[in-house]
Parts: structure tokens; sequence; C-alpha cells
């Protein structure tokens, strides 16, 4: 593996199951009585999040305490940042210090390609812009092989806020390298052009997207991230692409439904499908220390440039 | 290639460490087995199984007409160490070392533990399964169960139950094959 996870993009498919593999290892350390081994004793973790973020931020630092690293969490509104540093000084002053490893979620599309290339600790990408965010795919992927022991030749439907979303993309390249069947499914105006070329199918009609589907993936409406009107009202979105009972009853009686969070209830997914018997989505955030962990362990040994 | 330990030797051998393990212990009262991945693990199995034999023998020997008495169990866990190595951070220069699973299904508190490896040789695999042990709890006693002492240590561990003194030098390895994980059971030396 290189030196950082920067997307999915940078992954063969040996790499993401060897990822996986280890991180079903990871998830055994989770039911011990105690919780830790010295795998990264004395190796400092520098959470650096330049956006809101609950489940992504606190998994990671569990992940990171897991394996016994020192980890510094770096409140970006506390932060030098406000005064005007930019990214690449507060990463080299941050370097100077001799992090491990650099977690960084950052408005930017691009911004952890930026820091791999000046900074010798290890990069990996929480969340750029509306580029990648590789550990929310893997952690879905981890949790679909969990319910389903394979992903190739599944039919996994993701519905919701395509443009905008970053675990969209890094779900697409993840599954389609893998071999699963993939849907993408949301409003036109949502719909970022030539999708196709990614070997999906495309779909403005969630009623027929989810058809026999195995896993549905809802994505939020990312309304901070508009700037325009996509559509006439979220009611309007929940009557058109919200996931129902109604429409999940269409799919495979095996069915999944899945969504990174945080979840807005009564716009892309009705209360009682998030809470109900096929809703995994509370799996899936416990399933990100796992996998998490397993992507610390196999980037901290990488060799030192 | 040679051959120091055949099929039938290494049967024998764990037959006799399996009566020595109940003859030191008096018997098999909370006495739990963890074998260290990878090979351990089927030699803990094979002794587990043995040590519940001999018991079964034993006490239905003066049984007469009465029912059978219950069955014995020894419980018996693997453990990886992997995460515990000495040498993980200290030389970069690749991938990591795969991680295979840890399954202790029982609480090891109070438990007199035998961990069971195949080769014993610096000792650091043994110091890392000693720090994971603990970590599960806190055992009554831990002894050691090996197949192969080939000497060399580089840490203060003793095996309580060793298979075969095997004096080797540095520019030789010792390979364990087991029927469970390489089809046969052989124990032989190899000049790297």
């Amino acid at each position: 593996m290189k030196k950082d996870l920067l997307g999915i993009d940078d992954l063969s498919s040996e790499e993401i199951y060897l990822i996986l593999d280890t991180a079903e290892a990871m998830r055994e350390i989770g039911q011990r009585p105690i919780k830790k081994v010295p795998t990264l004793r004395g190796k400092t973790v520098v959470n650096l999040f330049y956006e809101p973020s609950t489940r992504t931020r606190t998994s990671f630092e569990i992940a990171e305490k897991r394996l016994s690293a020192d980890t510094l969490n770096i409140a970006v509104a506390a932060s030098s940042v406000l005064k005007g540093e930019t990214l690449v000084d507060t990463a080299m002053n941050l370097e100077a210090m001799a992090p491990h490893v650099i977690v960084l979620r950052h408005a930017s599309s691009g911004a952890c390609y930026l820091l791999s290339r000046i900074c010798k600790s290890r990069i990996i990408n929480a969340g750029d812009g509306m580029h990648e965010h590789p550990t929310q795919a893997l952690l879905d992927a981890f949790t679909i092989r969990e319910h389903k022991k394979r992903i190739e030749g599944l039919k996994v439907v993701i519905v919701g806020d395509l443009l905008h979303s970053r675990v969209l993309r890094s779900n697409v390249l993840l599954l389609t390298r893998l071999g699963a069947d993939v849907w993408i499914c949301g409003p036109p105006t949502l719909l970022p052009t030539g999708m196709e070329q990614f070997g999906v199918h495309v779909s403005t009609s969630v009623d027929e997207a989810v058809v026999d589907a195995d896993v549905i993936m809802m994505l939020r409406i990312q309304q901070e991230r508009m700037q325009g009107a996509f559509f006439p009202s979220l009611r309007e979105y929940f009557n058109t692409f919200g996931m129902t009972e109604a429409r999940v009853a269409r799919a495979r009686p095996d069915v999944i439904i899945m969504h990174p969070g945080p979840i807005n209830r009564g716009v892309e997914i009705a209360s009682e499908v998030a809470d109900g018997p096929y809703s995994v989505i509370l799996e899936q955030v416990a399933n990100g220390v796992s996998v998490r962990m397993s992507v610390l362990y196999l980037l901290a040994g990488q060799k030192e440039d | 290639m040679p051959v120091v330990m055949d099929a039938d030797r290494i049967s024998r051998t764990l037959m006799r460490i399996a009566h020595e393990i109940l003859e030191r212990n008096r018997g098999v009262e909370d006495l739990a087995l963890v074998g260290i991945r990878t090979r351990g693990v089927p030699i803990a199995r094979r002794l587990a199984q043995i040590i519940q034999d001999i018991q079964q023998r034993d006490s239905s020997r003066g049984s007469g007409g009465e029912p059978a008495p219950p069955k014995v169990e020894v419980p018996t866990g693997s453990l990886d160490i992997t995460l515990y190595r000495d040498d993980l951070m200290r030389y970069p220069v690749g991938p990591q070392p795969v991680i295979r699973h840890t399954d202790i299904p029982f609480s090891i508190d109070d438990k007199r533990i035998l961990l069971v490896d195949d080769v014993l040789y610096t000792g650091r695999t043994i110091r890392a399964a000693l720090d994971a042990l603990i970590d599960f709890g806190r055992p009554k006693s831990i002894q050691l169960v090996v197949l192969v002492d080939r000497g060399h240590r580089e840490l203060p561990i003793k095996a309580d139950y060793v298979g075969r003194n095997l004096p080797t030098s540095l520019s030789q390895s010792v390979q364990v094959h087991l029927m469970e994980i390489d089809g046969r059971d052989e124990v032989e030396i190899q000049e790297s």
C-alpha cells in the first residue's frame, strides 16, 4: 500500500480486500474487556478537521486510541485558521512536530493530495470537498459484506444528493471495482453528468431503481453545499425520492438500508425506515471504528521517505 | 532437508506432553489451552482432545455398572499476537504482517492457561503472547508448551513442556508441518 490513503481511486481490489479482512480482526478487539493493543504506541496522530463531523472524527479518535496512539484533535474554529493561516502553513507547522499520521477533512476537493506532496506524515482523507471519502466507502463495503457475504453481483442502489456527495464517488469507485451492479438515482438537478462512464446505471425514478435491490444506500441532501434551488421544497423531495416503507417493499426481502449519516428524518429517509428492521445504519457507525483501525495499522508501517 | 520428527514421533510426543500436563497440574481443573497462531492452534486442539480422552478413560475405569461420567471439556482458544510484536514499527520496509483472528471464547480469569506454540526460538513471540493474554484478564498461572525448542533465546523465557530439544545454528530454520494446515505431520530443519 502507498504511504497515504487519499481515495479509493488509488486502491486495487486486493488492497481493498486486505483492508476489509484486517478490519475483521480489528473488530474482535472491540469485544475484549481491554479494548486496546499496543501497536501504535508512542505514535502521534493528528485529526485535522476543517469541516464539522460527529461520526468520522470520533470514529477515527476511538480507532487511534484502541491502537494506543496519541491523538490530537484540531478544532479548526478555535485555531489560527481563523487568523487567516493557510492549509499548507498549518500542515507544515504540524509537521515540524512530527506526527506519524494526519487525518484531514477539508472543504476543498484535492486538499489531501496537496498535503501528501508536502508532508512526510501519512495522510488519511476523511473527506475532501466533493471528491472522495474513502474510509466511508470502505466501512460501507465492510457492512455489506457482513450481511451479504460478498460484493460481486449485488444490486446496490444509491439515492440522494449525488451532485455534492463525496460518499457517492468513493462508493461508486469501490463497488464497481469489486463487481457490484450499481444504480444511482436522484433528481435531475442533483445528478452529475457522465456518470455512466463509471459503469453505473443512472435513473431519475426511485420507484424503478429500487426494484430487487440488495442494498439501498441513502445520501443526505447537502443543503450546506447548495448554492441554488435544486428542488421546490424538502417535502416535495421526500415525496418523489424519499425512502419510504412502500419503496423498501419493492426491493428484495433481505434488502439492507444504509446511510452514512447524519440522517435528515423525513427528507431523504422516513423515520420508520431509518429505525426499521432492514436498517443497518448504526452498524455502519460501529464498523467505522474497525475499518479505520485497519487503515491506520496498514499505513503505519510504510517506509519513511 | 532432514526430517527430525515424523508423524508417528509427533503423535507420541503430544501424548507424552498431555500426560505430563495432567501430572503436573493434578487434573484438568481450571485448565485452558491457548494456541498461538498459526501452528500453535492445531497443536493446542490436539492436546485438548488427548487430555479429554485420558480423563474420560480414567474416570470411567472404576465405574462398573454406573452410567457414563459427564464429558470432560478443556476450553481452547486461539491467539494472534501480530499487534503485540516488538518489531512492527521498527523496520518499516513494506506491507504490514497480516492479522488473523483471535478467539478466546471463555474468561481467562483464575484459569491455569497453557500457551501452546510450535517452535520456541528467540522468545519474542511468547513475550508478545504474554502481553496479549494479560489484556484479556488475570489468569491464575500461565505455562508454556512447545513442540520444538531450538535454542537461541533473546529474552528470559523458558518452556514448561518441550516436545523435542533441537539445537540449531542461526543459519538453519526449523519448519513444522501439521496435517490441519500443511497436509502432513513433519518437523524438518532447513539450511537457509
